[in-house]
């Protein structure tokens, strides 16, 4: 093969610009500025670690099933460590979104990776609700039942049927969740990209 | 293990939720809490120092 159709092959034309936007030593940087030394910047790294926590403590939901996590004590105690990790990551999320809106995170290009943020919480919202009509308890019950008329009244309800324990459980452990750890690597891999956005006085006021 | 459970005991589980009523504003004290909460974080994450910073700046 000559080296005009090397260059020419989508795989040599991916890595490369893969390489140009993310060199490895912007994917993983040895330092950070100085002004990143501050806990404000400790939330963000905080919520990937609580969905850590979800993720595996919902695996392990996952392996042994509700009659398990509604009768053993162990299914109890996995069961709580994935309901508060969810609590955690909120939180950490929250305090995380209002580090990022007072310091306008999203200047100098970076507008995408506040609306990954944006969409990455929506989602999440989302994906703690089926997760709440899919405890198989009577709070479920209680929840999607209440839930369904605002639902219908959307208009949604048509392809979304928060009564179809099913449908929401899979919405809840294989969609959402998927959605949302994609939406998060794509948030972060961004910020990567681009580099932490600097203090207000050091961007000359020119950049938006 | 049977401290814990007195421990739990300290909060009634099984009563009606406490809600806050404010113009149009309702929202359970729970929630509440965890608001205030979410704030107190927030203002802890501006003012209090980072360790380790003192020595990155002598470092440079
Ligand atoms: C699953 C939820 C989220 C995770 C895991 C996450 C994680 C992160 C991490 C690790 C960083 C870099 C370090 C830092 O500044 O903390 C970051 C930066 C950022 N986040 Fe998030 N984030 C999430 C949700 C959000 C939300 C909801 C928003 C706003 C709507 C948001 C807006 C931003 C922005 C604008 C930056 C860029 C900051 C900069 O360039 O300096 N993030 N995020």
């Amino acid at each position: 093969m000559s080296t005009a159709e090397i260059e020419k092959q989508w795989t040599t034309r991916l890595r490369k610009r893969a390489h140009g936007h993310l060199p490895p030593e912007k994917l993983l940087p040895d330092t950070q500025p100085a002004y990143v030394s501050s806990w404000i910047y400790v939330f963000g790294v905080t919520t990937i670690a609580a969905l850590v926590m979800v993720i595996l403590s919902g695996i392990i939901l996952a392996l042994r099933g509700p009659q398990w996590w509604h009768s053993s004590s162990v299914g109890h105690f996995v069961n709580s460590t994935h309901l508060w990790s969810v609590e955690i990551f909120f939180f950490a999320m929250i305090v995380h979104l209002w580090g990022k809106f007072f310091m306008a995170a999203w200047r100098g290009g970076r507008s995408l990776t506040w609306v990954t943020g944006v969409v990455t919480f929506l989602t999440s919202v989302g994906t703690a609700f089926t997760g709440y009509v899919s405890q198989t308890n009577f709070d479920s019950q209680w929840i999607s039942t209440q839930a369904k008329d605002g639902i219908n009244a959307t208009g949604v309800g048509s392809i979304f049927n928060v009564l179809n324990l099913g449908q929401m459980l899979m919405w809840h452990i294989v969609l959402l969740p998927l959605a949302a750890v994609i939406l998060t690597a794509v948030h972060v891999l961004l910020v990567r990209v681009k580099g932490v956005v600097p203090p207000f006085e050091e961007t000359n006021g020119a950049s938006k | 293990m049977a401290f814990l459970w007195s421990l739990a005991a300290l909060i009634p589980l099984d009563n009606y939720g406490h809600y806050i009523h404010w113009g149009v504003i309702d929202i359970s004290v729970a929630n509440f809490i965890v608001v205030v909460l979410m704030v107190l974080a927030f203002l802890a994450a501006l003012f209090l120092p980072f360790p380790g910073r003192n020595r990155r700046k002598e470092s440079r």
